[in-house]
């Protein structure tokens, strides 16, 4: 923790900041994944579809409890993929329209939600109402510790199935053919994923979480074309958005965690797009002259 | 022996059937090419026969066991179309992929499995773009890439779903080439196959089929004028000049 106290922060912050690095890192390792395997728009529809089942468990037992949180977040945003699937299957809706519709439904019903707890039980003091945007300084050790044994435990996952991601995302019927469970890794991915979502939710908010998982790895992709450099890299790129997003929020006042942190990962973006070894425009631009 | 047999299977898709009550078997050692019209469920059958989709009804017995249980001794060539080749990798990794069944999970691939690969890049004419990447090879590049790797699998039998589609003439030797050895190695193959005219240079075995089979077996006794009429329907006349032996 030296290095954080140089820069005058005390033991409270320097936890968080250790929390939102290894959540950055987390979510930009798993994202890599989501990203190639072309499901960011269905995880934003989760991620957002989490809040009322959140919100459900806590007016069901009044009480703070990540796994609690984490079984509703996973009933309603279960349930919201489903939704997304039946739309597409059963009507002539197209996928971003049924992604659309329960985004909003899933939303709304948790914005109404979260409002009640509010009015009802005082959920400011459970620090519910970060959940929209997230407040990194509404953290304390405990909500910090879980976020960093999440993080952990998911980059470890990610690293121990990468060569079983790797070839699910690449060609699933390959994958199938070979002999690997690729219903139960693409569940795997997707529980991880939800996981991503509950421990972040109090320090990134449902809102802005897919973001997380979507930026950091599509910045990455602009420099390289191997999948573990770019699952480190988009690793990075979280870890630094992360942790910029948190300081940024903990050292100016009223200034919401997940929006930093995305803006963060979106000014990395735009410096990846721009120049990028492998994509980047003007790399791209020098090649051709 | 038998290598593969396939029972009453039967495929629907939004309520249409793909494939109605196909039964037929191959047997081992032989090439078999799949012959259709578009739509008649070439590739359906493959995937069904793989499990890679869900079916109605059927069973497929490999050598004469479940198919559930020998799953090993298949090998999947898939259309190049199906996957994205702008995936961030190269050819020497997708070829790897042959190789993870044996290698298992959690561990990485060895300097055997690495040299193993290589190999296979080599013997489809691909050893100078190992490490390319796979973005960066043609369509014909792309396919041997795909070959390599059911080579690395190192399977009894291979299914291959329409690996000449739009190759290039070094591809379609390379493809050629590699269906000779498995054949001479005594291993069975069966291809998804689209050009009527190299039917019979190619394949010593055929599986007529429109949604049903209409014939299989032998390709000089099957692969007839009559049959292919009834496999493609009436509007056959064009293919005369395109089946050489005339096949009567």
């Amino acid at each position: 923790m030296d290095f954080f106290s140089v820069l005058g922060f005390d033991a409270n912050t320097e936890w968080v900041l250790t929390g939102s690095l290894l959540l950055g890192f987390a979510s930009g390792t798993i994202g890599s994944f989501v990203l190639l395997r072309k499901q960011s728009l269905i995880s934003d529809a989760m991620a957002h579809a989490t809040l009322p089942g959140v919100c459900i468990m806590y007016i069901l037992f009044q009480v703070k409890s990540i796994p609690l949180f984490l079984i509703g977040a996973a009933l309603t945003g279960l349930l919201a993929t489903q939704a997304i699937q039946l739309i597409i299957h059963r009507s002539r809706i197209k996928t971003d329209a049924a992604i659309g519709i329960v985004i909003s439904v899933f939303f709304g019903f948790g914005i109404v939600l979260l409002t009640y707890i509010q009015q009802h039980f005082g959920g400011s003091k459970a620090g519910l109402d970060t959940f929209i945007f997230g407040q990194a300084a509404s953290l304390v050790k405990s909500d910090v510790q879980v976020i960093t044994i999440g993080s952990l435990i998911l980059t470890m996952i990610a690293a121990l199935f990468f060569k079983e991601f790797k070839t699910v995302v690449f060609d699933p019927a390959f994958a199938k053919g070979i002999g690997l469970p690729v219903r139960l890794l693409d569940s795997l991915l997707f529980s991880m994923v939800l996981l991503v979502v509950v421990i972040g939710i109090q320090m990134v908010g449902v809102v802005l979480i897919a973001a997380l998982l979507i930026t950091p790895p599509l910045a990455a992709r602009f420099w390289t074309e191997q999948l573990g450099v770019m699952a480190f890299l988009g690793g990075s790129f979280g870890a630094v958005s992360g942790i910029s997003g948190a300081i940024l929020s903990t050292t100016i006042d009223h200034l919401p965690t997940g929006p930093m942190m995305v803006l963060s990962a979106s000014f990395i973006f735009f410096l990846s797009f721009l120049f990028g070894s492998k994509k980047g425009m003007l790399p791209r631009m020098v090649k051709l002259l | 022996m038998d290598a593969i047999t396939v029972s009453g299977m039967t495929v629907v898709y939004d309520k249409q059937p793909a494939l109605e009550n196909v039964s037929f078997s191959i047997p081992e050692g032989s090439l078999t090419g799949v012959i259709g019209p578009n739509g008649a469920g070439k590739s359906t059958l493959i995937k069904a026969a793989l499990q890679l989709i869900p079916v109605r009804s059927g069973t497929v017995e490999v050598f004469d066991q479940p198919y559930k249980n020998q799953k090993q001794l298949i090998g999947y060539v898939p259309q190049r179309s199906e996957v994205d080749w702008d995936f961030p990798t190269n050819a020497l990794d997708i070829v790897l992929m042959g190789r993870y069944r044996q290698i298992g999970w959690f561990k990485r691939a060895n300097n055997k499995d690495i040299k193993w690969a290589r190999a296979c890049l080599e013997k489809v004419g691909m050893e100078g773009f190992a490490k390319r990447q796979i973005s960066q090879l043609s369509g014909g590049q792309q396919q041997r890439v795909f070959l390599a790797r059911a080579l690395a699998q190192d399977a009894s039998i291979y299914f291959m779903d329409e690996p000449f589609a739009g190759v290039d003439a070094a591809t379609e030797k390379a493809i050629i080439q590699l269906m000779k050895n498995w054949k001479r190695q005594g291993k069975t193959v069966l291809v998804v196959h689209h050009d009527l005219s190299t039917v019979e240079d190619y394949f010593d075995h055929v599986l007529l089929l429109n949604k049903r089979p209409v014939d299989c077996g032998p390709t000089q006794s099957v692969f007839t004028i009559d049959n292919l009429e009834k496999t493609y329907g009436g509007s056959i006349a064009f293919l005369q000049k395109t089946t050489p032996a005339g096949g009567r």
